[in-house]
């Protein structure tokens, strides 16, 4: 049985073990074959940025870990583009280029189309 | 209540008990749904909900005993209670299979919690009608 689920990352990528444990859900839902999405947004859009130095806060880096989710058949990954915007932050800055931006009314729609959700 | 109106419910819990009334809040949900009729697959503890399966937090005894709580309902309605072992691993939650696979010299993962992967939030998440998080 596969399902339309949507995980939405809300968290930076350090400081907390939240956005880790987030994509470690997302991989799991792909080995499953799950119909798996990933929205980022508020602080979760500073995961996508490049060039992460994660060895110095004895870290693994984010953004190795999410470079891995086409690997993993994950091709939906959706970016709420005022989060972006909210933080100076431009497309040119991040990783993985197949991003879809969304603004606010889309990330409704998108919401509204899921079977679950999973909110980090 | 017609059966047509009968949901298949999951819980996923990410905070840890007492310091967060988010597993409180995903007991009473719980206590709520069966006693409307609905079914409970699985209740899972992730991140620092895998807490709620240490069986050496002693509370105060004028305290509400949360685990004691699950463990009850556990019985009661032959609950799921599964902990991340990623998450529980990571935080000292341990059953005898993985101390002693981590040569350590105890074990205290509580009775009706049982220790597996992320796989069954995800087998949850599909086979459940309403998948409802509490916790950040």
């Amino acid at each position: 049985m596969s399902k339309k689920i949507l995980l939405v990352s809300r968290h930076a990528p350090y400081g907390s073990s939240t956005a880790r444990e987030a994509i470690d859900v997302a991989l799991a839902a792909a080995i499953y074959d799950q119909d798996i999405g990933i929205l980022f947004m508020d602080d979760g859009v500073f995961q996508l940025l490049k060039d992460h130095q994660g060895k110095y806060i004895n870290q693994k880096n984010i953004d190795s870990m999410l470079s891995a989710l086409a690997l993993y058949g994950i091709e939906k990954i959706y970016v709420h583009q005022e989060s972006l915007d909210n933080r100076t932050i431009t497309t040119n800055e991040l990783i993985l280029d197949d991003l879809q931006l969304l603004n606010s009314i889309d990330v409704g729609h998108l919401l509204s189309q899921q079977d679950q959700l999973l909110s980090f | 209540m017609d059966h047509a109106s009968i949901m298949i419910f999951s819980l996923a819990i990410y905070s840890a008990p007492y310091s967060s009334q988010a597993s409180y809040t995903a007991y009473q949900f719980a206590v709520a749904l069966l006693s409307q009729g609905h079914s409970l697959h699985r209740v899972f503890f992730y991140q620092d909900g895998v807490h709620n399966a240490t069986n050496l937090a002693a509370p105060p005894q004028d305290e509400f005993d949360l685990q004691k709580a699950w463990q009850q309902l556990a019985k009661d309605y032959q609950l799921d209670l599964v902990v991340c072992i990623a998450a529980a691993l990571r935080r000292g939650i341990l059953n005898e299979g993985e101390a002693k696979r981590y040569d350590k010299a105890s074990h205290n993962c509580a009775e009706e919690f049982t220790i597996s992967g992320l796989g069954q939030l995800v087998e949850a998440a599909a086979v459940s009608d309403k998948l409802i998080s509490f916790g950040y």
